[in-house]
């Protein structure tokens, strides 16, 4: 089934000719009343027009922000839990909507938006709302008459920057743990992918309290600061890149608040020898999951970017993979048809190009793919497509080494357990992993030895709410997803409180 | 941080210089760059009003550009182990916190050898004075 592209007769998506700021449960105009172009990548036409805001229009979302923050942080888990199913509820029914705009304005097909991103959203807003709820305060006898008791506390107002690649679902990530918490966001979309979130706002402006989320568009360079460095908000979180993740820790070390950066990763994907040892559905689920190095075309921070194959099956294995890497459909985000679609802007798939240069330079072989890729539609011969990509090499390699944010796969051999977790484990970063064996004791002890903050084991890129996601060494500090997150969006206050009437004595 | 040693490890194009003169004009001072790593925007180089960026010891100063420092950490360059880095611009709007490099690009940094000769007549080398 191919979808009408929004904005387009027949189109499930209804797209205004412009889009304003939400701020306050409003839609306001940026200060200055400058707009910008925002693109789709599969054609390099233009969807609509978003607001190019100004420090002002941040100054104006906090306002409106800290007008909420105290009757929100104040309304019972029951009402809070009441807005966020309600917000799931409204995501839910416009589930195919969402689905488009978001395909359309990333590139990732739609396949994977109707079957993981807008799903995982409604079930990150349900499970905060269960959490919120179920969530009990502690408290401690210290002394038969002296009790500790502790409460969470909302933040605030926080500030919350996500990124292009999941817009929708990232912001879910975000909004739905810290508004389960009691705090109110102003969030802001990456610049290349601003709308989809704006659509979010529309489906579900009707079920929240005005100012409880603030959403403002515009150049990182001209609102990030304004909103990652303002002494109003009370917590930050990042995802992104290194240098701007520690920009953001200088900007909360300096106003003394907490933040989260999450900034991505090479993840290592390991396929032990005994895969192989039945041609079965497991082995059929092996490969595909080397294959999911194409996922969302491969920008995602957890990218198996890193195959690891035992050497004695990598001949077999390899081309089993490369068979059905081959088979890869690419072409129009909005059929459901397209596993992979164009990368999300020009800046990408220029990246992606200089990379395998890179890598041939320094001697990997390409094993597939390799370069743009032209696809079926003269509507589509300006997208931003490159073919899935393997570089066959060694991991000191460049390619191995840096995040390439675009369909490569990096693969290369080992000999054992030791070696597999010497190469896993020789990278700056450490945000996720997979291992691939019939054996639960090697599973376990690969599991346990990768420094990375998710090891998928015999599966991989699932992501449920319930399941804690972060890095380990630069790849980023702080987690999301869990209930452990209503620990991370919240002061902690404590009344030691005597019940004795005996002074202490000491005056 | 530690002072550049040998020959220059950042080098830029003519329209690189181009782009730093214009913000320099408009910013009144000059600019930092920082090489990134990871998501997103990952590989990019940012751009920063000098200053703007807390260097630290893990920062290594690869030379500057007309009066604009250009660093790197000291383990990114280590992994990526690159001789010389050729600041250049290209299409599109810069992304997280980084300036643009004028209407509608952003700066980045390639490898000089994988420069291709028939790239347009922006990837002339120059070196920074």
């Amino acid at each position: 089934m191919k979808y009408v592209p929004p904005g387009l007769p027949g189109s499930i998506v209804s797209v205004e000719p412009r889009y304003e700021n939400f701020i306050g449960g409003k839609w306001l105009a940026p200060t200055h009343g400058k707009y910008r172009v925002d693109l789709a990548p599969a054609t390099a036409g233009p969807i609509t027009e978003v607001a190019d805001s100004t420090p002002e229009d941040v100054e104006l979302a906090l306002d409106a922000a800290h007008a909420a923050k105290d009757a929100w942080g104040e309304a019972s888990t029951t009402e809070r839990a009441k807005v966020l199913n309600a917000i799931a509820d409204a995501i839910e029914k416009n589930q195919d909507m969402l689905a488009v705009a978001e395909s359309w304005e990333n590139g990732k097909p739609v396949r994977e938006t109707l079957a993981a991103d807008i799903p995982l959203m409604v079930d990150h807003f349900r499970y905060f709302a269960a959490a919120a709820r179920a969530e009990e305060n502690r408290s401690t006898e210290i002394e038969k008459d002296l009790v500790a008791y502790h409460f969470r506390e909302p933040l605030g107002v926080v500030g919350q920057i996500i990124p292009f690649n999941f817009p929708l679902l990232m912001a879910a990530w975000k909004l739905a743990p810290a508004l389960a918490a009691g705090n109110c966001s102003v969030i802001k979309p990456a610049s290349p992918t601003p709308w989809s979130i704006l659509k979010l706002m529309e489906t579900i402006e009707d079920v929240l309290p005005h100012g409880v989320i603030n959403v403002v568009t515009g150049p990182g360079a001209e609102i990030g600061k304004a909103l990652a460095a303002n002494p109003r908000i009370a917590k930050v979180s990042f995802t992104g890149e290194t240098v701007t993740g520690r920009l953001i820790m200088q900007y909360a070390a300096q106003n003394l608040i907490p933040s989260t950066v999450e900034l991505g990763g090479k993840s290592p994907n390991i396929f032990f020898n005994d895969v192989m040892a039945h041609d079965d559905e497991f082995l059929d689920k092996a490969i595909e999951g080397l294959v999911l190095y194409a996922f969302n075309k491969g920008e995602v921070c957890t990218c198996p970017s890193r195959a690891l194959i035992q050497a004695d099956i990598y001949d077999e294995f390899m081309a089993r993979c490369l068979a059905r890497i081959a088979s890869i459909r690419q072409g129009n985000p909005l059929d459901t048809d397209t596993q992979v679609g164009p990368q999300v802007s020009a800046q990408q798939i220029e990246k992606i190009a200089s990379y395998v240069d890179i890598g041939r330079n320094e001697g990997a072989e390409v094993l597939i793919g390799g370069q743009r890729a032209r696809v079926d539609g003269a509507e589509f011969a300006d997208g931003y497509y490159y073919q899935p990509t393997v570089l066959k090499g060694d991991n000191k390699m460049r390619v191995f080494q840096e995040e390439i944010f675009g369909p490569v796969l990096a693969v290369t051999t080992f000999t054992d357990d030791a070696d597999a977790l010497a190469i896993a484990n020789d990278t700056l970063y450490g945000l996720g992993a997979g291992v691939w064996t019939r054996d639960g004791t090697r599973a376990y002890k690969m599991g346990r030895g990768i420094k990375a903050g998710r090891v998928w084991t015999n599966c991989y890129h699932q992501y449920p709410a319930g399941a804690a996601f972060g890095g380990y060494k630069i790849s980023g500090i702080g987690r999301e997803n869990h209930l452990m997150m209503l620990d991370h969006y919240s002061q902690t206050k404590n009344l030691l409180v005597s019940y004795s009437t005996k002074p202490l004595g000491l005056f | 941080m530690s002072e550049p040693i040998g020959p220059a490890r950042i080098i830029a194009t003519p329209a690189a210089r181009e782009a730093i003169r214009l913000l320099r004009a408009a910013g009144g001072g000059p600019v930092m760059f920082v090489q990134s790593g990871g998501c997103c925007a990952g590989s990019t180089p940012m751009c920063f009003p000098v200053g703007e960026f807390l260097i630290g010891d893990i920062d290594i100063l690869l030379g500057e550009i007309d009066g604009c420092p250009f660093y790197i950490d000291k383990r990114l360059d280590q992994a990526w182990h690159q001789d010389q880095f050729l600041l250049d611009v290209a299409l599109g709007e810069p992304e997280d916190f980084s300036l643009p490099a004028g209407e509608s690009l952003h700066f980045v940094t390639r490898s000089p050898s994988c420069v291709s000769p028939d790239a347009p007549g922006e990837n002339a080398l120059t070196p920074p004075e």
